[in-house]
């Protein structure tokens, strides 16, 4: 079973995600921000992140370079999941090394989507 | 709903598009027919059902019958075609088509144009490794209001997301306001044209690939087999024909057979593969 953190500081936006991905047979850790989600990766690499943009703490773009540029971090596939729809974030993180990027709202057809386009599914 | 009204709609849908409508379908008549009822003024179904008896209006039974279509679509729909199509189909057109240098695709019922501009992407990205190759892709629909749309290439954020890889939104696209506007030069790969599967195809000229997924599902036996009988005649024996994944040519027709390990892809029974040990059919 494949393992996917969720890192977004809504704790309804993590639920939702966590129902999805439950139903899509991936085992769920959850980050409330960057920080966070970089300690947890430094525990136990995941397969996949679910990355928001905006978090307190460590944001979205700053924890996704942090986690590039760390080399004992088995680097996982990062998909960015965010209310930032515009052409500039894009670039924006692709460049910082995402891999798929999800303009919210999104719903389980999308995320299925962005999945498969990077080999998850 | 009254059974000779459902028999008048029922007639009216097979006589004009040859779509099917199963009586257990028939809430599908309430639930796309009353919004049309409505916009024209009237009352509900059954005032639209007396308008279309008593006044034979054409341009209320084209609503009827464009209302009653399936145009769900989204980019790169089920992968898989689209990945034949870049690592299979292509790299053989590339070798039988080098004199000629031009390739032809129809993307049969094409609705809001998302599967001929995925095709039009990947021929973009392999356009380096074409020199001098012309690519046309005809996308033909039943409904003037989806051909507009696919047009136009204008698609809302919910609609890219559907099967867009990132990168190619990136590439092709711009963003204009909320929604997101396709380049001139994808869209000018395209051409559009108005189109019923009932009618001769002969206008249309030959094709090397054609695509008709997840059309004839909607169709009667006999309609899917003169369909796909006519569509032989469009391409050649190297030709290719994808159909969608609910559907097959087995008991259907016998002028295509599927190739094996290759969903939803077809091939001309005189097709010279077959005369290959290596690409047995299923």
């Amino acid at each position: 079973m494949k393992c996917c953190l969720v890192v977004d500081d809504s704790k309804v936006i993590r639920k939702v995600a966590r129902r999805i991905l439950e139903e899509m047979n991936f085992q769920i850790m959850e980050a409330v921000d960057g920080q966070d989600a970089l300690e947890q990766c430094l525990q136990e690499a995941p397969d996949v992140i679910l990355l928001d943009w905006n978090m307190p703490v460590m944001n979205g773009i700053d924890f996704l370079r942090s986690l590039r540029e760390r080399a004992e971090i088995k680097q996982p596939v990062v998909v960015f999941c965010t209310t930032e729809n515009d052409m500039a974030h894009i670039r924006t993180a692709m460049e910082a090394g995402a891999n798929e990027y999800i303009m919210k709202p999104f719903d389980r057809e999308i995320i299925e989507a962005k999945f498969s386009q990077v080999g998850l599914m | 709903m009254k059974p000779e009204d459902f028999q008048l709609l029922s007639d009216l849908l097979k006589r004009r598009s040859g779509l099917q409508l199963s009586p257990e379908k028939g809430y599908l008549l309430e639930s796309r027919l009353t919004p049309l009822a409505r916009k024209r003024g009237l009352e509900g179904l059954d005032e639209l059902i007396a308008e279309i008896r008593n006044t034979r209006d054409e341009t209320l039974m084209r609503d009827v019958t464009e209302a009653m279509t399936t145009n769900e679509s989204f980019f790169f729909r089920d992968n898989t075609p689209f990945d034949l199509f870049r690592n299979h189909v292509l790299p053989g057109l590339r070798e039988c088509r080098k004199d000629r240098k031009h390739i032809r695709i129809w993307c049969a019922a094409c609705s809001t144009g998302q599967e001929p501009y995925s095709l039009a992407m990947i021929l973009k990205e392999q356009q380096a490794t074409l020199p001098g190759w012309r690519f046309e892709i005809v996308g033909t629909d039943l409904s003037p209001k989806v051909l507009d749309k696919a047009k136009q290439g204008v698609y809302s954020q919910f609609e890219v997301q559907r099967g867009l890889p990132i990168q190619l939104l990136m590439k092709y696209f711009e963003q204009t306001g909320e929604m997101w506007q396709l380049t001139d030069q994808i869209r000018q790969m395209v051409t559009y044209k108005e189109f019923n599967l009932l009618d001769p195809f002969d206008a249309l000229g030959k094709f090397d690939v054609i695509y008709c997924r997840n059309v004839l599902i909607y169709f009667d036996q006999p309609t899917k087999t003169q369909i796909l009988d006519r569509m032989r005649a469009q391409i050649p024996a190297d030709g290719t024909l994808f159909l969608g994944a609910a559907e097959t040519v087995l008991g259907i027709t016998d002028v295509f057979k599927p190739v094996r390990g290759q969903r939803g892809m077809y091939i001309p029974a005189d097709s010279p593969a077959l005369a290959q040990p290596a690409a047995a059919i299923a």
